[in-house]
């Protein structure tokens, strides 16, 4: 099986801070990667550093075949990313956002023109094709907003929170999307505090003030640590280093 | 797999995203584009050093053939307008105090008769002087009315000598200020309206995107950094050449202002002035953290210079020596020298060379600058 992510000992400090320290993981290529933590666990900081925004400070990663610090502008090709904040222009309609996305890929007129209509049939949207972005309700918002950041059909997709303040249906349907699109091929690394999404992941890693506190299945773990959810063993971990810590 | 040749394609959907961007917001674009013709008809209208109507009131005790053929003299100029005659100056107070008058006349009583005596006429001039330049003007003002009437007295029994009245004349008068005063603002509200369009507006649309979050999508794809800022300078550099037509057609038709040199050389000039300004707008918007504090920074670090330290509105020369030497990095101070000179002087190249280079060489160091601290600030921090 192709390695989509491979982090070797991956560190980043900030000034005497140290927001993540020496990680290492891999992730396959077509696997749902659940990277979890409290806010301020070094979650946002490993992203950056495996998308290119941030330089790590030491150790190495790789994406989807790139190294990051060397090959910043393919790993770019060949990803997509959707943040945690909404990354669509709200005064742009639903298909001049998605040729704006489109023609930054580097995809052709053509291109854009049959997978932006592809990508509206499968979402329903194909009647609102030409309203603002703003108009739309939250829910259609996040999942056209995720739509897009495939439609260049990247290899890895880094989805920061994806979820954050939708309803529970969309939050499903959402869901839905995302194993659809790692069913076709695509990996999919995926940020949450939602301890109940993390159970939907292939597998997770729980972050804990920069480290890795805990990784596996979400059944492994379970298992192992003989708890019921994953919510109960995070708290249950947190707590672990907070002692250790202090 | 993405297709290849993808420099192309991302800069120009990123352009046309800033297009529709810029024609999307209707209201904005509608002032941007009336601002200049505003701003010069204002400008031109306000700045007039010229006073109409100045509101005149006479302390006339015992009124007589001389006083009131003077009177009729200020009434007749057509820039003064009679507001009251009263008999004391104990009333006069009350007229200032309520804001009634620009000005009083005082005459003593038996004015005629000591003219007649061959003695002098005593006039006082009083002015509101709470605006001390408007003031002095109609100082000048009056006194010319008065000399004028003391010369048509002169040839007759009486002095001229004796109604010289206690205020400077000379000089006042002859230039035509109106005129003057629309020429020489016009090239700094270009530099204004330039520096607006391109400083302001580059800086708020590129921190609205970091405030927005998607920025941070953009700086993740393979687009790069310098086609975003051209992205986003391009549309407005076309609206800012635009704005500059708009007021030389203004300034040309309101005020009549020349336009003596090459238009080709003054929208050149204008092209890398915009661009200085562009830069500084990104500069801004990379060090700022919001919308609001990119905009306060705009506006207190190029629209205030732009007007006060540029020569607009004060001279160069009279700013004390160390304000002065501050001006020299301000790119409106050479800018305007360069339009003042392209607009008024119809000087060429071969003139206006320094001035082209100052504004060359901050664009260079600007544009390095800025798209330094917009990779760095947002790349490796």
């Amino acid at each position: 099986m192709t390695l989509a992510v491979e982090v070797r000992q991956l560190t980043r400090r900030f000034g005497r801070f140290t927001a993540v320290e020496a990680i290492s993981f891999d992730v396959s290529a077509g696997e749902v990667f659940g990277f979890l933590g409290a806010n301020g666990a070094g979650k946002t900081t490993a992203i950056r550093m495996l998308t290119g925004l941030l330089a790590p400070t030491s150790g190495s990663a790789r994406v989807a075949g790139f190294d990051v610090l060397t090959q910043t502008a393919d790993v770019r090709r060949h990803i997509g990313y959707m943040s945690q904040r909404f990354s669509l222009y709200d005064d742009l309609t639903v298909w001049e956002n998605s040729r704006l996305y489109g023609g930054v890929y580097g995809l052709s007129d053509r291109m854009i023109e049959e997978r932006g209509q592809a990508m509206l049939d499968t979402l329903d949207l194909a009647h609102a094709a030409h309203s603002l972005v703003g108009r739309l309700p939250l829910g259609w918002k996040q999942k056209l907003a995720f739509s897009v950041a495939l439609l260049h059909e990247p290899a890895v997709v880094f989805l920061d929170e994806p979820s954050g303040g939708v309803d529970p249906v969309t939050r499903r349907q959402l869901w839905e999307m995302i194993y659809a699109a790692a069913t076709r091929g695509t990996t999919i690394f995926v940020t949450t505090h939602y301890m109940d999404e993390a159970e939907y992941c292939d597998r997770v890693c729980m972050m804990v003030d920069g480290r890795i506190a805990a990784m596996g299945t979400p059944s492994e773990l379970k298992r192992e640590h003989g708890v019921a959810s994953l919510d109960e063993l995070f708290v249950r971990v947190a707590r672990a280093t907070a002692a250790e810590g202090g | 797999m993405p297709a290849g040749g993808t420099r192309l394609g991302a800069l120009r959907s990123f352009m046309l995203k800033e297009v529709r961007h810029l024609l999307r917001d209707r209201q904005t674009l509608l002032i941007l584009l009336l601002l200049p013709l505003a701003q010069v008809i204002v400008f031109g209208f306000a700045m007039r050093t010229d006073i109409n109507d100045v509101r005149i009131a006479f302390v006339d005790p015992v009124p007589d053939a001389l006083t009131l053929a003077l009177r009729g003299r200020f009434a007749g100029s057509g820039q003064f307008t009679e507001v009251a005659v009263l008999p004391g100056t104990r009333e006069l107070e009350d007229v200032f105090r309520r804001g009634d008058a620009d000005a009083a006349l005082i005459f003593e009583p038996g004015f005629a008769d000591r003219i007649g005596r061959h003695e002098s006429g005593k006039l006082m001039l009083v002015t509101d002087a709470s605006d001390p330049n408007t003031a002095s003007r109609i100082q000048a003002y009056a006194s010319a009315v008065v000399t004028a009437y003391g010369a048509s007295l002169g040839s007759s029994s009486l002095g001229s000598s004796a109604l010289v009245p206690p205020v400077e004349v000379r000089g006042r008068m002859r230039y035509n200020p109106t005129l003057e005063s629309v020429n020489l603002f016009v090239p700094g509200l270009i530099a204004l309206v330039l520096t607006l369009v391109s400083a302001l507006m580059s800086a708020i649309s590129l921190s609205r995107e970091k405030e927005r979050g998607t920025l941070e999508v953009l700086l993740v794809s393979p687009i790069r950094p310098w086609q975003i800022i051209l992205g986003k300078v391009l549309p407005y550099l076309v609206l800012a050449l635009a704005n500059v037509g708009t007021a030389l057609l203004a300034a040309r038709v309101v005020f009549g202002v020349p336009m003596r040199g090459s238009l080709a050389l003054l929208l050149g000039a204008s092209l890398v002035y915009s661009l200085v300004g562009l830069a500084l707008g990104v500069l801004i918007a990379a060090r700022t953290s919001s919308q609001r504090a990119a905009m306060l920074g705009a506006m207190v670090g190029t629209m205030m210079p732009s007007t006060l330290l540029s020569g607009m509105v004060f001279p160069i020369a009279s700013l004390p020596g160390w304000l002065q030497l501050v001006t020299v990095v301000i790119p409106a101070r050479w800018f305007i020298v360069i339009v003042r000179g392209i607009m008024l002087r119809g000087v060429g190249l071969t003139e206006l060379w320094m001035e082209m280079t100052v504004l060359a060489v901050m664009l260079a160091v600007l544009l390095a600058a800025a798209i330094r601290s917009f990779s760095a600030r947002l790349g490796n921090q």
